[in-house]
């Protein structure tokens, strides 16, 4: 049988008959099956590429100015600018929290235990909920006359009902909420993919519990949680109808996509609206690939389980 | 943290029991081993020998009997304070650490002195012949090196008891019996105490000092290797050491320490194991070695058969034979045999061992129990 090596060495070695170019672009994965990607193809290019280097576009063609003037235009602005940190005191912390409160909850639910489909449902109920709805109950729950305030007044730990909507707290809630359920799916499985033989190795090597999640469990799932901050901190980073709906769009809660709405549907400046989303999308660019960078710093190989 | 790597003289089990949900996985174990000693825990697959080695490491909960080191009881201590030393099937390496902080893992949970942690990490990869490969990661050593670190990692500790779990069952023929040598080597040299759990009934023979056929959670028969070879207390333990033939048969007669048997014309003459009344049903069990094929002056279970398979094994023949009333019988022998070759077998009735069957009194469930209670069954 006649290989289709196209290794130079291979050639040089004079091998008479060289493959036919079928076989020799099959060795390098093209073959026929290829045109079952056109539909993914089409779909990514004309929902995604195409927008986005339309916007692009948009961006460096300002109504006044030069190509750049939009963006300098954005940063100048102490008003505008305010909205970048705005945004990044919210998405961080409620990304962080997310990932940090899923893996002790991920972590018990990994065994079968009666009662685990329940629980599951519970946890991840919040994904089918949309963020109006949401939001709306967050201001019946957490509003002056809402249930936590009265049992608060009622135990008399306040006197005042505390104020945890129309400002960052509502927004981080509704953050939390729809966030949580994500980033606990997602920690849950990279969880299941360790296997659990390896902390029953460490308990009979002398390991309490802590020290086997903090020297065997965690190392392993520091890739996999790295990856969900990521996640969860896109998702809460483009907070746009929570921030309208239980913050305080016009103060503490203007968020960048705020202003990049009121550019293009306010203001009607479509290239400055697409600025925004471009310094949106590369702040969120820098912030993935300062964690993806640490990320590398793990191991990120085989971890034995049935993920 | 305690290291509990002390000394002790003997384990004890007494009526170690497991049950998951209905089922019984482990039901009364008694055992009691020496210190040195290296035990085997035998059988086939769900007969609860893995159970009843993670009831003893401490990774799962017992739900009857007790455990004792001399006179401490252990079995409600977590594994990290019992001290062993385990092996896993998987190997149960830490795949983000080097050899070398995989096996001085349980020193530095210990809190042992850094030296002291260098010096025996690097005496213990010496051990097991992998100085070369103390910088790499798991995942870039063959399955019989990943298993060395395994072991390397478990005997760092000098734990007062080794566990092993199926330990050579994912390797190849070939590294299993070097491994197999290997871990042998330890034990004699580092004089551990190990118990061993497998399915490789040769595994175990060559391997223990003493072996422990489990069968359906019960012990079956406790022993050491060559009582277990060559007289095997039920006919489970024998058809589990290599007995091939097993006939079930109706005796004829029974004077003193032989027996007749009979099966449609098919009749045998064996040694009894265990109450064999006449006209009871019976097993008679025999290993194809000792199965002889025209065998000049054999008299005595001589029976006319027809070669139908043969299977070339080096120096010897396996073949399956048929008698004229349609018996099966496995075989091996040295001699040219071709199927549809007419041949006498021949058998020594000391070689062919007649066990009551499980319905007769003396089988069934009690009857692991009842021959344990015979001297010299329990160690």
């Amino acid at each position: 049988m006649t290989a289709a090596t196209s290794t130079p060495a291979a050639e040089s070695a004079g091998q008479p008959a060289r493959a036919h170019w079928q076989h020799r672009l099959a060795e390098r994965g093209v073959d026929r099956q290829l045109w079952l990607l056109t539909p993914a193809l089409l779909f990514v290019v004309l929902l995604f590429l195409y927008p986005f280097f339309y916007g692009l576009g948009l961006s460096f063609q300002p109504t006044e100015g030069r190509p750049f003037s939009d963006y300098a235009r954005f940063f100048s602005d102490a008003y505008q600018r305010a909205t970048i940190w705005t945004t990044l005191g919210l998405s961080l912390p409620a990304a962080l929290l997310n990932v940090v409160a899923s893996v002790p909850i991920a972590y018990r639910m990994r065994g079968r235990f009666r009662g685990k489909r329940l629980v599951t449902i519970l946890l991840v109920v919040p994904i089918t909920l949309g963020t109006v709805l949401t939001a709306q109950g967050l201001l019946n729950f957490l509003g002056p006359t809402g249930w936590f305030n009265r049992v608060l007044t009622a135990v008399h730990l306040t006197d005042e009902p505390i104020r945890l909507i129309h400002n960052y707290w509502g927004v981080f809630f509704s953050l939390i909420i729809t966030g949580f359920p994500f980033a606990f799916l997602l920690v849950l499985s990279y969880l299941s993919g360790i296997d659990p033989t390896l902390e029953r190795a460490a308990a009979t090597l002398g390991a309490g519990w802590w020290q086997r999640f903090r020297v065997v469990t965690l190392p392993l799932l520091m890739p996999g949680l790295a990856t969900t901050f990521c996640l969860t901190f896109v998702l809460a980073f483009s907070v746009f109808p929570s921030a309208v709906l239980v913050g305080n769009p016009a103060g503490e809660t203007r968020v960048i996509s705020i202003a990049a709405y009121q550019a293009a549907y306010e203001q009607y400046d479509y290239p400055y609206a697409s600025a925004i989303a471009m310094i949106m999308g590369l702040i969120e660019l820098v912030v993935i690939s300062v964690v993806l960078f640490a990320r590398t710093r793990f191991y990120t190989g085989s971890t034995g389980g049935k993920g | 943290m305690t290291t509990g790597t002390k000394a002790f003289s003997e384990l004890r089990l007494e009526g170690v029991s497991r049950r998951f949900g209905g089922h019984d996985a482990l039901r009364d174990l008694d055992l009691t081993i020496e210190a040195g000693e290296f035990v085997a825990l035998l059988g086939p697959s769900g007969c609860g020998k893995s159970t009843a080695l993670n009831c003893l490491a401490g990774l799962l909960p017992l739900t009857g009997g007790s455990i004792w080191q001399d006179e401490r009881r252990i079995d409600t201590l977590p594994p990290e304070r019992r001290g062993f030393g385990m092996v896993f099937q998987n190997y149960a390496l830490f795949p983000h650490m080097s050899v070398r902080a995989n096996v001085a893992f349980g020193l530095r949970m210990r809190r042992l002195p850094k030296d002291e942690i260098r010096r025996r990490t690097e005496e213990a990869i010496r051990l097991v012949r992998l100085e070369e490969h103390a910088g790499k990661l798991p995942g870039q050593l063959s399955g019989g090196q990943q298993q060395r670190v395994a072991i390397a990692r478990a005997v760092v500790l000098e734990p007062s008891l080794v566990l092993m779990d199926e330990p050579l069952s994912n390797l190849d023929a070939k590294l299993r019996l070097e491994m197999r040598t290997e871990i042998r080597r330890l034990h004699q040299s580092l004089g551990l105490t190990t118990v061993y759990v497998t399915h490789d009934q040769e595994e175990a023979l060559s391997l223990a000092d003493r072996l422990v056929v489990l069968r359906a959670g019960r012990v079956q028969q406790i022993g050491p290797p060559q009582e277990l070879h060559t007289r095997p207390a039920n006919w489970h333990v024998a058809d589990f050491m290599g007995y091939r033939n097993l006939w079930s048969m109706r005796v004829q007669a029974a004077v003193d320490d032989t027996v007749a048997v009979e099966r449609d014309g098919f009749r045998l003459v064996g040694d009894p194991v265990g109450p064999v009344a006449p006209g009871s049903e019976v097993i008679a069990a025999v290993r194809p070695e000792d199965v002889r094929v025209d065998q000049a002056g054999a008299t005595t279970n001589a029976v006319p058969a027809e070669i139908e398979v043969v299977e070339y094994q080096g120096r010897e023949l396996a073949a399956e034979a048929v008698t004229a009333t349609g018996v099966r019988v496995h075989l091996r022998t040295d001699r040219r045999v071709a199927p549809g070759d007419r041949v006498t077998l021949s058998m020594d009735p000391q070689r062919l061992l007649v066990f009551p069957g499980d319905s007769a009194p003396a089988a069934g469930p009690a009857a692991g129990a009842a021959l344990l209670e015979e001297p010299g069954l329990v160690g």
